[in-house]
């Protein structure tokens, strides 16, 4: 009975692998070498997974007790040793290095990887982009405010034309590589696309970074991966990949944090007007 | 193994304290067996209430309609279901339980060196779990902070149980290493000074090699978290910012500025990560012998497997940043630390196959201790290939923080421990209790647990390639990842995990109906050849052997010896006192 469960584990673990419904979702950005890369480790693991677990049900087939049966002694074999570490270090080599060279990849973005911060904070996704000047304006968590959620530095000029997106879609631009710049503003949090494979934390504190090319035009939630409090699992956002001319639509409608202030000063003086002439 | 010369003992022996009451004979104990079997019984009672609160997440997560538990409850479950099981259920268990019963035993010692610190270890140790316990009834609950604890959230008003609850888990972790560190110095200590005459280090029993260096690296790994402990409890109360950077709660700027919430993470994975280690040490160690026991053959390349727990105890300390791929630290760490985690994987390797080289040629006899040792090697290997994925930098990026992370760490470093933990129990438990436990309870349970945890974990992979992010309360409508048979799947584990659950409860009925309804164990029922069952009592008594202590001529491992009647012989038995077989004039020499 032993034998017989362990081989209908292994050949069923085997087809499960085979016919499982549950595997990546289609992939929607350049990160296809990650997904290679975990399929070699698949086929590497998998096959050490059914030699030594075949070769074990095999020795408690043949080896199991019976009335007359007396072990072998034989204390240790150095050639069986010499010849299972060399097999197994050239294994793991094989996995390690061209794992190494695909990271290497993922941390180094390319020069015309545009910047786009993500900012999280509890429980949701602000989104900036740099605005015509291409530059991030400097930020400061102590300049949070209600007027200034973003904590931007007013008197940094690069930061004017920046373009901020308070708790919506974020929107990219189809096969145009982007470097998010990744920062919150209260506790740790990961901006993590499933279709994207890629992920990074958000430190308080810091600002982290990866990249990626949208390869699939369409809409994607983003979850956050990294445990920030009660509503965790409830901060979601949209990442929304569109051709070139949806892209500029939605970039022509965005304003700019210049623009906002303006809008706010605007907003102000209204108020108090209407208050002197009541 | 060849004999050499007894050394004569250098010292006399030194009287052990004799209890004059009963308080300090059955409460107060300073032996380490009854040490050893309090320790046992208070880890196994706050890990039950861990593995009740899991039936409460696996429900939440299967039925998440019916709102078993609050969001907030939820946190506060996964968190304490994680610590209690990590710290205070196996490390206190493999340490505190195996570690008092089998060191001094095994080693041919009458008792620890130091057995009044070994006592206060472990009354510092309960006090540490009432603590944690203490901690579910104030205001505001246990802390939700998921059990690596990591700040700026711990502390701050997004999560639950920051009132009180984060205050008293890290006042309860100081309490435990202040009572482990007692309890570890004292195992280490007796190891390297109370063996007795002939028992050489690489005579020793891989049981206790492997908890021997678990509990070495142990005392090295715990102060990084007793630190991370005290500084975050400063952060806290006194509102310094070692780990806080300026920063906003809900719209609001505290006064913190300038500290670092990835330098705790370091301080904590130093810690966390050689603790992964310090669990599967002493399982490795015990399975060790387990196998080369039920298998009456000795273990394949002793001394290679002695070098590989070392050696694997030495490179937990290089590795701790593995866990932090994602966590925003330079990304040039990732070269380094992957490369390190994949030369670990050689001598972990190493240990499975002979392992399984052991069973090849044995003589195997698929008692329950055996079947648990099966058990673990499927778990075992399947979490250790599935390292080979985290592990490569790259290919953690896309499974870092979902289900795959739990499943893998589940099988193995938690399944494949407590399948060696819940053998170890059925192998010793007639020296313990001088009763077997019973047969048909205990093939039951090994069954259920083994095959029901398989189909709990093994699955539980595909939700993390899916994408689906583990802490999650609920997953929600997200069709793209989450569809409906995903969510079915969720269903399955849930009812694997109940399986499970139960299983348990009739391992625990067993362990109670057996002490007293079991029948007699013989003399050493497994014929051992360690010196733990060859005490002149079983279960042994205080001071643990006779008059003389026992004089080791050989290794653990003489089983199935050429030449010799029996197929083991016993460290304490000198080769003239050998029974020889028929047609052999000596052993390993045949009549000619």
């Amino acid at each position: 009975m032993v034998p017989f469960i362990l081989l209908i584990l292994i050949i069923g673990s085997v087809l499960f692998h085979l016919y499982t419904p549950w595997y990546s979702t289609p992939i929607a950005s350049n990160w296809g070498s990650i997904d290679s890369t975990i399929e070699l480790t698949f086929w590497m693991t998998g096959i050490v997974y059914i030699l030594v677990l075949g070769f074990m049900t095999y020795c408690v087939i043949k080896f199991k007790n019976t009335k007359n049966r007396k072990a072998d002694y034989e204390p240790e074999s150095k050639k069986a040793e010499v010849i299972l570490t060399v097999l197994t270090t050239i294994g793991v080599a094989g996995l390690l290095a061209p794992g190494l060279i695909v990271w290497d990849d993922y941390v180094s973005p390319p020069e015309e990887a545009m910047p786009i911060e993500a900012m999280g904070q509890q429980w949701y996704w602000n989104f900036r982009l740099p605005g015509e000047d291409g530059i991030l304006g400097t930020t400061d968590a102590r300049n949070i405010s209600a007027d200034n959620p973003f904590g931007m530095n007013e008197n940094d000029p690069n930061g004017k034309d920046d373009i901020l997106i308070e708790g919506d879609t974020l929107h990219l631009e189809h096969d145009k590589p982007v470097k998010f710049l990744l920062r919150s503003i209260d506790v740790l949090h990961n901006f993590y696309v499933p279709q994207f494979r890629a992920k990074m934390d958000l430190v308080p504190g810091m600002v982290t970074f990866y990249w990626i090319k949208p390869t699939v035009t369409g809409n994607y939630e983003i979850l956050c991966a990294e445990l920030c409090g009660v509503g965790h699992h409830a901060m979601r956002g949209e990442v929304q990949v569109d051709n070139t001319n949806d892209y500029q639509d939605w970039l022509n409608d965005q304003l700019t944090f210049e623009a906002i202030q303006e809008q706010a000063m605007l907003d102000r003086e209204e108020k108090l007007a209407f208050n002197k002439s009541n | 193994m060849s004999e050499s010369i007894i050394p004569e003992s250098e010292l006399e022996e030194v009287e052990l304290y004799h209890p004059k009451s009963w308080w300090t004979e059955k409460v107060f104990s300073q032996d380490a067996k009854l040490i050893a079997i309090q320790y046992g019984l208070t880890a196994f009672a706050i890990g039950f209430v861990a593995l009740v609160l899991s039936w409460f997440m696996r429900i939440q997560i299967a039925f998440p309609e019916m709102a078993i538990i609050s969001e907030g409850t939820y946190y506060q479950f996964i968190t304490m279901h994680g610590m209690i099981m990590v710290v205070y259920l196996l490390t206190a268990l493999f340490l505190g339980a195996f570690g008092n019963y089998l060191i001094p035993l095994m080693v041919g010692a009458r008792d620890m060196v130091f057995p009044y610190l070994n006592m206060v270890s472990y009354w510092t140790y309960l006090v540490a779990v009432l603590v944690l316990f203490v901690s579910f009834f104030t205001p505001g609950g246990p802390t939700g902070a998921g059990w690596t604890l990591y700040p700026p959230q711990a502390i701050l008003g997004g999560t639950p149980g920051q009132e009180t609850g984060i205050v008293l888990m890290l006042v309860s972790l100081c309490i435990f290493i202040v009572g482990f560190t007692m309890g570890g110095l004292n195992y280490v200590i007796t190891v390297l000074q109370a063996r007795t005459r002939g028992m050489t280090l690489m005579r020793m029993p891989l049981t206790v090699w492997g908890i021997f260096t678990a509990t070495v690296l142990a005392l090295f790994a715990f102060p990084a978290l007793f630190v991370s402990a005290v500084m975050m409890l400063f952060d806290k109360l006194l509102m310094t910012s070692f780990f806080m950077p300026a920063l906003v709660e809900f719209g609001e700027n505290l006064s913190y500025g300038g500290g670092s919430p990835i330098l705790f993470q370091h301080l904590f994975w130093f810690f966390g990560h050689p603790e992964v280690y310090i669990v599967a040490l002493p399982a490795f160690g015990i399975v060790s012998d387990l196998i080369s026991i039920h298998a009456r053959k000795n273990i394949f390349g002793f001394r290679m497997m002695v070098w590989a727990i070392v050696g694997i105890g030495a490179l937990s300390f290089i590795v701790w940043a593995h866990h932090m791929y994602v966590s925003g630290m330079n990304p040039y760490f990732g070269f380094f630390f992957a490369t390190t985690t994949l030369i670990i994987a050689v001598p972990t390797a190493l240990k499975v196959y002979n392992w399984i080289l052991t069973l090849w040629k044995g003589n195997i006899h698929l008692t329950i201790p055996m079947l648990f040792c099966l058990g673990f090697i499927v778990t075992f290997l399947n979490g250790g290939l599935t390292g080979l994925f985290l592990g490569n930098v790259i290919v953690d990026v896309p499974l870092s923080d979902t289900y795959f992370v739990v499943a893998h760490f589940h099988m193995v470093m938690g399944i494949a421990p407590v399948l060696v933990i819940l053998g170890a129990i059925y192998h010793w438990y007639p020296l313990i209790t001088g009763k077997m436990l019973h047969d048909g309870m205990g093939r039951f349970h090994f069954w259920i647990t083994f095959v029901g945890s398989y189909l709990i974990y093994f699955p539980m992979h595909y939700l993390g390639f899916i994408g689906v992010p583990r802490r999650y309360y609920e997953m929600g409508q997200t069709e793209a990842l989450y569809t409906s048979s995903a969510a079915d799947l969720n269903v399955f584990i849930t009812i694997a995990a109940l399986a499970v659950g139960f299983a348990q409860l009739v391992f625990i009925y067993n362990v109670f109906w057996s002490a007293k309804n079991g029948k007699v164990a013989e003399k050493n029922p497994w014929k051992s050849t360690s010196l733990e069952w060859q005490t002149p009592e079983q279960p042994p008594i205080h001071g643990n052997f006779g008059k003389e202590l026992p004089v080791v001529y050989r290794w653990a491992y003489d089983y199935s010896v050429p030449g010799a009647e029996d197929d083991f012989i016993p460290q304490d038995v000198p080769n003239e006192k050998v029974k020889l077989a028929e047609g052999y004039t000596e052993l390993g020499v045949e009549k000619t």
